[in-house]
């Protein structure tokens, strides 16, 4: 079928680039505005910082915990201790973080499913998201670390290391899985209703045009909960496997020393805050879109 | 004598308690251009989005070229949405995919066409549509009327035997309606059937083949559009249509 339309197209509101006018009286006045606020803000930053720390170096105790906690002779001689465990929480964050996008993403389609046929399968999901997301993290970490090996089932691994990703996979697909769905329940019907419409089947419709909409707005929320996965992977340590916490605390005890706990806090903040900062940077341009209201 | 392109007979559609088509009948020939018209509620919508099979009626028929049963209860939509195109008020294309993306789409999933072969359709009615710079441009950043005009090519490359449109130009800035309507236009020029829900009365006056009035869920009133435009049986339709110019 050949049709020709001649429209013309219409031509935006193009105005020759002029410079834009602002009042010379406003331009100044807004001009001394920012800097004042400038030195305002560097002052109270300044005033809180000294304060705090005379407040601090002033409390009676600080010597005592300066000495346990801010050593520098043992930081350096415990850091590279603690940051060879530390490998271990980063080792168990990489295992865990794959199989619990995929493992959440098909609990999230299965909840999505209408069909009859899927139903045990649906049920099995709704109980596990709520089962598992209701058992707090640590308990579920010893219920599986301690308990499954316990059974002595032949063939089935006892490293407890292994269990406690386990626990954490268990515990963080249930949230994640939640994720997933919001993100799906967030893309509107119509869009469904245009590629149904176009032909496509049920599958084609989520595959093609609800999941690729959907997974782009969970990646903030996802980006979150992959930060607070990585501490949590510090919480295998109760079941015994040597990660960076209990690294800090084994050096602690032979010294009377905090200050490998504070290698280990340095250790994970330095993981986590280049992703906050990255999440928030997502954030911040999801919201700019919407702002821009790319409305289809 | 032979069948209708679209047969509509006796559907009944309900709402939970809200009844909106009340044992409407209605059909459509080959190559005839159809214009709805009726109040907000009258069930114009409904109408098209059963015929895409887009929601199950309660009673009644819609029969396809007298052959496929759209509202048969084993009928494979599918195959129904394959030969029938609908263009929705809200354009509802895919905001993450190209145009080129949104058009070739179902040409590949559906059809099973190379993607070469689809993008090469694609391109030929992008261009004979006037949008040819931009196929490789983000939905949102054309206006809506390129981007109306784009969900019309999209329904269009599935090459169907009919084509719905549901208040197509009720979303756009009135200054953007022409370039929409000219796209009609042209389809109906070239053959094309067309069913279509409007509220853009010149348009129907002028392109029509038929006008049908729809009024308590049935046609109350339909003819060519001389005459239900002009000489009205129904007091309703008379009143509907002083309603709407009066705006």
């Amino acid at each position: 079928m050949s049709v020709t339309t001649d429209q013309a197209e219409p031509t935006p509101t193009t105005t020759a680039a002029a410079a834009p006018y602002v009042d010379p009286v406003r331009r100044g006045a807004l001009r001394r505005r920012g800097r004042r606020n400038l030195v305002v803000s560097a002052v109270s930053l300044v005033v809180v910082v000294v304060s705090s720390a005379v407040v601090i170096a002033n409390a009676s105790g600080w010597p005592a915990v300066q000495a346990a906690f801010f050593n520098p002779e043992e930081f350096r001689q415990y850091f590279p201790d603690v940051l060879a465990a530390f490998w271990l929480n980063i080792r168990m964050f990489l295992v865990a973080e794959p199989v619990i996008l995929v493992l959440a993403l098909g609990i999230a389609l299965i909840r999505g499913t209408r069909s009859p046929v899927m139903f045990p399968l649906r049920l099995a999901a709704t109980v596990y998201t709520d089962v598992f997301r209701g058992v707090p993290t640590i308990l579920l970490v010893l219920l599986l670390g301690l308990g499954v090996p316990a059974l002595n089932i032949s063939g089935i691994p006892t490293d407890p290391v292994i269990w406690g990703v386990v626990a954490l996979i268990v515990s963080y697909s249930a949230y994640v899985a939640e994720v997933f769905r919001a993100g799906i329940e967030s893309v509107h019907p119509s869009q469904r209703a245009a590629a149904r419409s176009l032909g496509l089947s049920s599958v084609q419709s989520s595959r093609y045009v609800i999941l690729p909409q959907a997974i782009r707005r969970v990646v903030p929320p996802l980006l979150n909960d992959f930060i607070s996965l990585q501490k949590d992977t510090a919480l295998v340590s109760v079941i015994g496997p040597i990660e960076a916490l209990r690294q800090a605390q084994i050096d602690g005890a032979e010294n009377f020393t905090f200050t490998p706990y504070v290698i280990a806090a340095v250790l994970f903040i330095a993981l986590t805050v280049p992703m906050t900062r990255f999440a928030d940077w997502l954030n911040a341009r999801a919201a700019r879109e919407r702002g821009a209201g790319g409305s289809a | 004598m032979t069948s209708p392109l679209l047969a509509v007979e006796t559907v009944h559609k309900a709402y939970d308690d809200n009844a909106v088509l009340r044992g409407l009948d209605l059909s459509v020939d080959a190559h005839e251009v159809v214009v709805l018209i009726g109040a907000s509620g009258s069930g114009k919508s409904t109408l098209l989005r059963c015929v895409n099979g887009l929601e199950p009626i309660d009673a009644g028929r819609i029969v396809l070229d007298g052959e496929l049963e759209v509202t048969a209860l084993d009928a494979d939509l599918d195959v129904v949405r394959r030969r029938v195109g609908i263009v929705f008020q809200s354009f509802n294309l895919f905001p993450h995919r190209r145009v080129i993306d949104n058009i070739t789409l179902a040409p590949r999933k559906v059809l099973g066409k190379s993607k070469t072969d689809a993008e090469q359709h694609a391109h030929e009615l992008l261009t004979s549509f006037g949008l040819s710079d931009k196929a490789n441009d983000y939905p949102d950043r054309l206006s809506g009327g390129q981007q109306q005009r784009v969900a019309i090519v999209r329904a269009l490359a599935m090459d169907p035997e009919l084509m719905l449109f549901d208040e197509i130009t009720s979303a756009l800035d009135p200054q953007l309606v022409g370039e929409v309507l000219d796209v009609v236009r042209g389809l109906s020029e070239a053959g094309m059937t067309i069913l279509m829900a409007t509220h853009e009365m010149a348009f129907a006056q002028e392109s029509a083949d038929r006008v049908c009035f729809l009024d308590g869920g049935v046609v109350l009133e339909e003819g060519p559009p001389e005459q239900v435009f002009g000489e009205a049986r129904e007091s309703r339709t008379r009143d509907f249509l002083a309603r709407v110019r009066a705006r």
